[in-house]
């Protein structure tokens, strides 16, 4: 198969099928140089910028930070006429309704959460649409929730596994998007309908049934792709022929699929050097200038910024600052030794200065100590001037997920286009361990959660008798935890199966079933006090255990010290294990991550007195962190007990957001760009797995909060993402804050 | 020139007694916590991704070269792994042999210079300059690497000419690479009132930026 839109580009195996790393490495060109041939914002970029600050403020001012609803149309793929912010400025087109920032509805994932949302905001659901989805139309929700049993209902409303996606959309997949580009439409759909041939079989098993169905599904979705962009004037048909309508084509698949689901994540994938590819076509055959490129992509991460969904207020203090991830995944290197970092992985980076900070796109650099000294200074010193960029390990994940991957989310490695996941939010671990004391009472209501088990009676904890109960109180929740899940991914793909993702699939993928915990530090500190300083219990007059006294000093996480810290990681392996005795949903591979977003407040909030002192509500530390102020030895030891964390065991990331004053980290501009290269490299060498890069001075934030009317573009990096320092709730902004802030190396 | 990402090691126990010192509590030599040369040693290495290649293991105190014993092996131990070795001094003490075989291990002395005229200083720090000075010598015959430093003590330290005096002694040594004016702050000053003890400059001001931009200028940095 050949296509005229491929003239210039070299041959390989991506011509006879779909392979788009293939004609990556045969085509991009690496790049160790230096950021001097980046260029200013264009006219045109500033005063499109300028328009879109004028909605961002009046978003801002509006009820709830809602700018507007479109009430009426069920939002898919095609269902809005084509809007613009102003069409003759634009160089990159398509929202997701026909205004931007204005929300549309996604009722399949769950009516009620559509109707709660819109009355939050004053607004209410069309009647036509609410009687369609209360009398003729089921979702994911009503689906999942005929499924739960007595004990996920009660380890839900407990809160002992919590923030779960069954009222929501589970997000967290990544559609191919540049298939649409290199490939253009017609052809995907080609291929698609030589999969249902290969699933014209003798027998119509259960599996066989679903995935033809699910495959004339993706067909239509990608269908329906064409007539979006046809609306637009493009014919996207056929592959595209120059670099602006290859970030279009790729921009209208992202578009496709924002349209059709709002899930907790909807990441981007790995682009940039794949885009490089036809900007270097371009450049090279003299039609495109270096402004004209860096134009291009400052609209395309402007339309980037502008992507939103409804969601309600709850769902904000869950996650909270409006964080949608779209998640790009830039650098890395090739398994042939060969940097992946390209001219475009700059440009892309470069954003950050030609429109200021901004928490999305969630930039994410996959680190190598080999990457280019150039560009680990670049993004290092973009690192320190804007808070915005997370890191991960690419020499880490290289090993096991190739060099075509992308993070979905915060922290989950998937392969592009060969992997997804089956997003399964997490398990309270701390509530667990109190449950394990309690017998299965809850400690806040006294309720019995959990079968009754025989409760702790002693006086003083005995560390043997706490970790044999806390084991069977595991089992337990990881039982209920799978079962949750399954019914759960079951509802989804049934009623609100992400048809334009899946299209930009292959047919035979990878699926994980990504569980998680929260609450890691403050198990293993409670678990260290009890094995090396003295626990009492203190109970009420019904023996529920409600607080504890801690009798001594104890090693606690975060300060490097192996007692406590093999204490987590056997935390981390022992759960995993217990995952994987059960079965899940579609055969999915049992995986774990230790990311809690910002949740690690709600979770806290809901969790009493733990053994380690912590108090009743105080939030957990987020991630993999150690619990805020007991980390007293310095930003390097929490980076070596958070190394030591086992990625083999924790396979979707290893959360950890640091915080650093710029004066901390050196005196010039250039030791603190050195000493931030030093502490990547040395991190990312002894096998961390993430690291959100915060450089600000506490004052700084204690006067956004005062004032965020001076601060409109102040982002900083939470758990796994990046947000709007302003737009967080009070609480959030207060657990920032009180966070460590090293003013240590 | 950088100096990177340091292990920093606080050797307790000084022989001075410093009006402006932020660190009053690492003065008696009996106080610290004991720790072996094996156990630092190890701690040293799991940070050595980070400090290595450019940066160190500084030490600091107190006055380190009082444990001269344990610097030989520490230094030696951390010479043959190829780590940046550094001190931080004033350079008070004699030149024994011990103290040669630490220098000769040391890849950069932090050389405080407390005061360049001797009366002055035996009244800023205890004792008068001519050890520090001499060992300041030493360092430049030897050429072994030197950051001069000075703490800037408005009324104390900042006579314009002393500072031109300390100019001419700076210029007379070949090994300097920086020189560094650091500006006296009272944040020790708690740490003085919990042991009970009176603060010497209870009334003098922290050093403004003004006053360094001046000392500076003397100093031609």
């Amino acid at each position: 198969m050949d296509f005229k839109e491929w003239d210039g580009f070299s041959s390989g195996d991506w011509k006879s099928e779909i392979n788009v790393r293939d004609f990556i490495q045969h085509n991009y060109s690496p790049y160790e140089g230096d950021s001097k041939f980046l260029t200013k914002p264009t006219e045109k970029t500033q005063k499109l910028w300028n328009e879109v600050l004028d909605l961002y403020k009046k978003e801002h001012d509006a009820p709830g930070g809602v700018l507007d609803i479109d009430t009426k149309t069920v939002s898919t793929i095609n269902s809005h006429d084509a809007g613009y912010i102003d069409k003759d400025l634009e160089q990159i087109v398509g929202l997701q309704t026909d205004k931007p920032l204005k929300r549309a509805i996604m009722p399949f994932g769950g009516i009620r959460i559509v109707e709660k949302s819109c009355e939050a905001y004053g607004r209410k659901v069309d009647d036509e649409v609410e009687k369609i989805f209360h009398n003729y139309r089921k979702t994911h929700n009503d689906g999942v929730f005929d499924a739960y049993t007595p004990d996920i209902r009660a380890a839900r409303s407990s809160h002992l596994i919590t923030g779960l996606p069954d009222g929501y959309g589970r997000g967290r997949i990544i559609g191919d998007y540049r298939r649409v580009a290199l490939y253009g439409v017609d052809y995907l759909i080609e291929c698609k309908k030589q999969d249902l041939d290969i699933l014209n079989t003798d027998e119509l098993t259960e599996n066989i049934i679903r995935e033809r169905e699910e495959i004339n599904e993706q067909i239509r979705a990608l269908d329906s792709l064409k007539q979006m962009a046809e609306k637009y004037g493009y014919d996207i048909s056929k592959p595209a022929s120059n670099s602006k309508e290859a970030v279009q084509w790729l921009y209208f698949g992202y578009l496709a699929a924002i349209k059709d689901q709002n899930g907790a994540a909807m990441s981007l994938g790995r682009t940039s050097t794949f885009l490089d590819i036809y900007f270097e076509r371009d450049l090279k055959n003299g039609i495109l200038t270096e402004e004209q490129a860096q134009e291009i992509m400052d609209h395309f991460i402007m339309k980037l910024r502008l992507v939103r969904f409804l969601r309600t207020p709850e769902y904000n203090e869950l996650f909270s600052g409006d964080p949608v991830w779209v998640t790009e995944s830039i650098g890395g290197m090739g398994i042939d030794g060969r940097t992946l970092v390209t001219k475009n992985s700059y440009r892309l980076l470069h954003s950050l200065e030609n429109l200021g900070p901004a928490p999305e796109p969630n930039l994410t650099v996959l680190w190598s100590t080999r990457l280019p000294e150039n560009f680990k200074k670049y993004v290092t010193g973009l690192s320190i001037k804007t808070s915005s960029i997370q890191y991960e390990n690419d020499d880490l994940m290289r090993i096991t997920l190739g060099d075509d991957y992308g993070i979905a989310c915060c922290v989950s490695p998937m392969k592009i286009g060969k992997q997804m996941q089956f997003f399964g939010a997490r398990a309270n671990l701390a509530k667990t361990l109190l449950y394990a004391i309690n017998g299965g009472r809850d400690e806040k209501t006294g309720k019995q959660v959990t079968p009754k088990y025989e409760p702790i009676t002693s006086e003083y904890l005995d560390y043997d008798e706490v970790i044999e109960k806390f084991d069977t109180m595991m089992d337990y929740v990881a039982k209920i935890y799978i079962k949750a899940l399954n019914a759960i991914h079951y509802m989804h793909d049934k009623y609100s199966y992400e048809a334009i993702e899946m299209a930009l699939h292959d047919k035979d993928i990878i699926r994980t079933m990504a569980c998680g915990i929260a609450g890691l530090s403050v198990v293993a500190d409670s678990l260290s006090a009890i094995k090396y300083a003295k626990v009492k219990v203190i109970r009420d007059e019904n023996n529920l255990a409600i607080d504890y006294q801690v009798e001594g000093d104890f090693p606690k996480f975060g300060n490097d010290d192996d007692r406590v810290d093999e204490i987590a990681v056997n935390i981390v392996k022992r759960f995993l294990t217990k995952l994987k005795r059960h079965q899940t949903y579609r055969n999915s591979i049992h995986t774990l991550s230790i990311l809690t977003i910002t949740s690690n407040v709600v979770y806290g909030k809901a969790t009493g007195n733990t053994p380690d002192g912590r108090r009743a509500g105080a939030p957990f530390g987020p991630g993999a962190n150690p619990l805020h102020g007991r980390d007293t030895n310095g930003a390097l030891a929490v980076m070596n007990s958070i190394a030591k964390l086992p990625f083999e065991q924790a396979e979707d990331g290893i959360s950890y957001t640091f915080s650093i004053t710029p004066g901390t980290l050196g005196k010039t501009e250039d030791e603190r760009i050195q000493n931030l290269v030093t502490m990547l490299d040395g991190y990312f060498s002894q096998t961390g797995h993430h690291i959100n890069v915060n450089v600000f001075d506490r004052k700084l934030l204690e006067d956004a909060m005062e004032h965020p009317e001076k601060y409109p573009q102040l982002t900083i990096r939470v758990s796994g993402y990046a947000v709007h320092f302003t737009k967080l709730t009070r609480e959030q902004q207060l657990d920032v804050i009180n966070r460590t802030i090293h003013e240590k190396i | 020139m950088v100096l990177g990402i340091r292990f920093v090691l606080f050797l307790q126990g000084c022989h001075l007694q410093c009006k402006y010192c932020h660190n009053r509590d690492t003065w008696d030599l009996n106080n610290g916590i004991y720790k072996s040369l094996d156990e630092i040693y190890e701690k040293i290495l799991k940070y050595k991704n980070y400090i290595c290649p450019n940066g160190g293991v500084t030490v600091t105190g107190g006055e380190p070269l009082l444990q001269i014993h344990f610097l030989i092996e520490l230094f030696k131990k951390l010479k043959h792994n190829n780590i940046h070795t550094c001190i931080d001094t004033s350079g008070m003490i004699s030149l024994t042999d011990d103290v040669k075989e630490v220098l000769n291990l040391t890849d950069l002395v932090l050389l405080d210079i407390k005061h360049i005229d001797n009366d002055k200083c035996k009244d800023l720090v205890g004792i008068g300059n001519k050890l520090e000075l001499d060992f300041a010598r030493y360092l430049s015959n030897n050429n072994i690497p030197v950051w001069i430093r000075q703490v800037l003590v408005p009324g104390y330290t900042d006579n314009e000419q002393d500072l031109i005096k300390l100019k001419n002694f700076i210029s007379s040594l070949n090994n300097v690479e920086k020189i560094e004016l650091l500006p006296y702050h009272d944040m020790g000053k708690y740490k003085w009132k919990k042991l009970n003890l009176e603060y010497p400059l209870e009334n003098v001001p922290p050093a403004s930026d003004e006053d360094i931009k001046r000392a500076k200028k003397i100093l031609g940095i």
